[in-house]
C-alpha cells in the first residue's frame, strides 16, 4: 500500500496544507517509510479487544450551568490578523 | 553570592522564607547566570523581568504553556507573535504560589521531537557537552535547570518530552498520571497523551512543584482529584516491590554504558531493601512506538487544524487569492517540517478507507498495552528501566532520519500510552554523559515514585552539576 504522489496531494488537500514541489517529493518518501514501520500494528489479531480513546475511565463530566463573563472583545481580537468591526476578516471563500 | 548551579529549589525557598535573600535578588541571580551562559545553550526564547512584589522563587516555563501578556510560540513560526490574553491554569497556579516567571524555554516545534532541533528558533545545547542535544521536546527546560539558569521548570510530555530531556541533561523529570495536571491554556499536541510536569534538580523539588500544579481544574474536564502529595523523606526501600520488565531493559539500541548504570541502580535498590523480580511486557515495547506514531499524529492533525490564519497568529495571502488559498499558504509558511510530516501522517491515518486499519487498530493496541502494565502492577509497585536507550547524541546526528529520531522515545512511550506516571532520575554517567533511570508506577502512584526516586537519589549521590561547569 505504497503512498503515491496523488495520495500526498489528496491528503495535503484534506489537511489544507500548501506544499512545495520539493516537500511533496520528500513527504512521499518519508510517509512511505513511516507507514511501513507503524503498519506493524496490523500484525496483531485484536478483533475482540475494545479500543482505548482515553487513558482514564472518566465519563460525563458536567460543569455547573452558571453564566460567566466571556473574554472582552478587545482581548478576543488582540491577536487577529485582520479585523472588521467585531468580525474576523478573511478573503472571500468563492 | 547565590550559586545557581548548586542551589536546589527547596534551598532557594528556604533562603527566601528566612529572609536571607529577597525574591528579587534571587530572580536577578538567575538572570545573571542566563546572561553568562544562555548565549551558548539557547535555553530561553523569551525572558521576563521580575514582577513587582514577587513572593517566592522564580520558575521557567516551556514555551508551550500560555502566559498572559508574554509571547508564547510553541517553538513555531506560526505563533511567532502570539501573545496569550489569559494564563494557562498551570501558569496561574505558579503565580498563586508566588513563583516569578523567569522566561519561556525552547522546545521542538509543537513539542514534536526529541532533540529541540525541530524548534523554528534553533536548537538548545546540552550543558554537559554543547556539541550534543539536550533531548526534547522540552530540551530548553531541562538544560536550563541543569545549567543553573532556573531553579526548576515545567515541561510537557506526550511521548517522552519531559522524561527524555531530563535523562539526557541529568536532572529529575516527572510525567504525571494523565488527568492530574490541567492542560487548560497549553498549546495542544495530542490530547489523549499530553501532560504537564515538573523538571527539577532533586526528587523532593519535583514533589514540591507537582504539589503546586496538580489537581482538578474546572476548565479542563479531563482532570481528576489527586491524592495529597507527600514530600519524600524515607531513605530505605523496605517492602517496595520492584519489577524489571525484560523488554524495557533489553530493547535493541540500549547502549552498554546505559545498561550498566541502570543495573547498578537496580542493585542499589536491592541493597536498600527492595524486592526485585523480573517481569514481561511482551507487546507493549514492540508495538508501543508504532501505536504512538499513529495516535499522536492523528490527534495532532486535528489539534493543528486551528492554525488557519483566521483568529490569531500568522496569516499569508496572495493578491486575489480566496479563503482556501490563504489557509493553505498560511500553513505552508508557518509550519516546519516535523509538524507537516505529522499532520500528513495523521490525516492519512484518519482518512476514509484507512481509519480502521491504522487509527482504529492503534487504539486497540493501546488497550493491550494498558492491560499488560495492569498485570505487571498486580505484582509490583514500580518498574525500573532506562529512560532513554542512549546518552545525549550529537546535534545533527538524527535530523535527516525521522524514524531514527522517533526511536529516542521507545522506552518512554509504552507507559505513556497507558496514562501512567513516570519519573526519570539521573543514575550515573556513561562516556561522561548522564544516564536516566525511568521509574514507572500505576496511575496515581506519584507518591510511590517520589519515595523510590528519593531513596535511590540519596544512595546514588549523583552530582547534577555538569562537569564542565563545576
Amino acid at each position: 500500500m505504497a503512498i503515491t504522489r496523488d495520495d500526498v496531494l489528496h491528503v495535503a488537500k484534506l489537511a489544507e496544507l500548501g506544499l512545495t514541489e520539493e516537500e511533496i517529493e520528500r513527504l512521499q518518501q518519508q510517509l512511505n517509510a513511516i507507514l511501513e514501520a507503524v503498519g506493524k500494528v496490523s500484525e496483531l489479531a485484536l478483533d475482540d479487544v475494545p479500543p482505548t480513546s482515553h487513558p482514564l475511565s472518566v465519563v460525563n463530566v458536567f460543569g455547573a450551568d452558571e453564566p460567566r463573563p466571556s473574554l472582552p472583545l478587545e482581548d478576543v481580537f488582540a491577536n487577529a490578523p485582520a479585523r472588521e468591526d467585531d468580525l474576523f476578516r478573511v478573503p472571500p471563500s468563492a | 553570592m547565590i550559586d545557581t548551579l548548586r542551589i536546589t529549589a527547596e534551598e532557594a525557598l528556604g533562603l527566601v522564607e528566612r529572609g536571607e535573600v529577597s525574591p528579587a535578588e534571587l530572580h536577578a541571580a538567575y538572570r545573571e547566570a542566563i546572561a553568562e551562559r544562555d548565549e551558548e545553550l539557547h535555553c530561553y526564547l523569551t525572558l521576563v523581568d521580575a514582577p513587582d512584589g514577587a513572593a517566592s522563587i522564580p520558575i521557567a516555563l516551556k514555551d508551550i504553556i500560555g502566559t498572559k501578556g508574554v509571547r508564547t510560540t510553541a517553538g513555531s513560526k506560526i505563533l511567532d507573535d502570539y501573545v496569550p490574553v489569559y494564563d494557562a491554569t498551570v501558569a496561574q497556579r505558579c503565580k498563586d504560589a508566588g513563583l516569578s516567571l523567569l522566561g519561556k524555554t525552547n522546545l521542538d516545534e509543537f513539542a514534536m521531537g526529541s532533540s529541540t532541533e525541530n524548534s523554528a528558533y534553533g536548537p538548545s545545547r546540552n550543558p554537559w557537552d554543547t556539541t550534543r542535544v539536550p533531548g526534547g521536546s522540552g530540551g530548553g527546560s531541562a538544560a536550563a535547570v541543569s545549567a543553573g539558569l532556573a531553579p526548576w521548570a515545567l515541561g510537557s510530555d506526550t511521548g517522552g518530552s519531559i522524561k527524555q530531556p531530563s535523562a539526557l541533561c541529568g536532572n529529575v523529570g516527572l510525567r504525571p498520571t494523565y488527568g492530574t495536571v490541567s492542560r487548560y491554556g497549553v498549546v495542544a499536541f495530542a490530547s489523549s497523551l499530553d501532560q504537564i510536569g515538573p523538571v527539577t534538580k532533586t526528587v523532593r523539588d519535583n514533589a514540591r512543584l507537582y504539589r503546586i500544579i496538580s489537581g482538578r481544574d474546572p476548565c479542563d474536564s479531563t482532570t481528576v482529584d489527586v491524592p495529597p502529595v507527600e514530600i519524600p523523606e524515607a531513605e530505605d526501600l523496605n517492602g517496595v516491590r520492584v519489577g524489571i520488565a525484560r523488554e524495557l531493559n533489553e530493547a535493541e539500541g540500549i547502549e552498554p554504558g546505559v545498561d550498566a548504570a541502570v543495573r547498578r541502580a537496580i542493585d542499589l535498590a536491592a541493597e536498600l531493601g527492595a524486592e526485585i523480580d523480573a517481569c514481561e511486557l511482551p507487546r507493549s515495547v514492540e508495538y508501543g512506538l508504532p501505536c504512538y506514531y499513529l495516535i499522536a499524529p492523528a490527534e495532532a492533525s486535528s489539534n493543528l487544524a486551528r492554525y488557519d490564519g483566521v483568529r490569531y497568529a500568522l496569516r499569508r495571502e496572495a493578491d486575489g487569492g480566496d479563503y482556501y488559498d490563504m489557509v493553505a499558504r498560511t500553513r505552508d509558511a508557518g509550519f516546519g517540517d516535523e509538524p507537516k510530516r505529522r499532520i500528513m501522517l495523521g490525516t492519512y491515518a484518519l482518512s476514509a478507507g484507512y481509519y480502521e486499519a491504522f487509527y482504529g487498530q492503534a487504539q486497540k493496541v493501546r488497550t493491550v498495552i494498558s492491560r499488560e502494565f495492569a498485570a505487571a502492577f498486580e505484582r509490583f509497585d514500580v518498574l525500573l528501566s532506562p529512560t532513554s536507550p542512549t546518552v545525549a547524541f550529537k546535534l545533527g546526528e538524527k535530523t535527516e532520519n525521522p524514524l531514527a529520531m522517533y526511536l529516542a522515545d521507545v522506552l518512554t512511550i509504552p507507559p505513556n500510552m497507558a496514562g501512567l506516571p513516570g519519573l526519570s532520575i539521573p543514575c550515573g554517567l556513561s562516556e561522561g554523559l548522564p544516564v536516566g533511570l525511568q521509574l514507572i508506577g500505576p496511575q496515581f502512584s506519584e507518591n510511590t515514585l517520589f519515595r523510590v526516586g528519593h531513596a535511590l537519589e540519596r544512595a546514588l549521590g549523583f552530582d547534577t552539576v555538569p562537569e564542565r561547569l563545576r
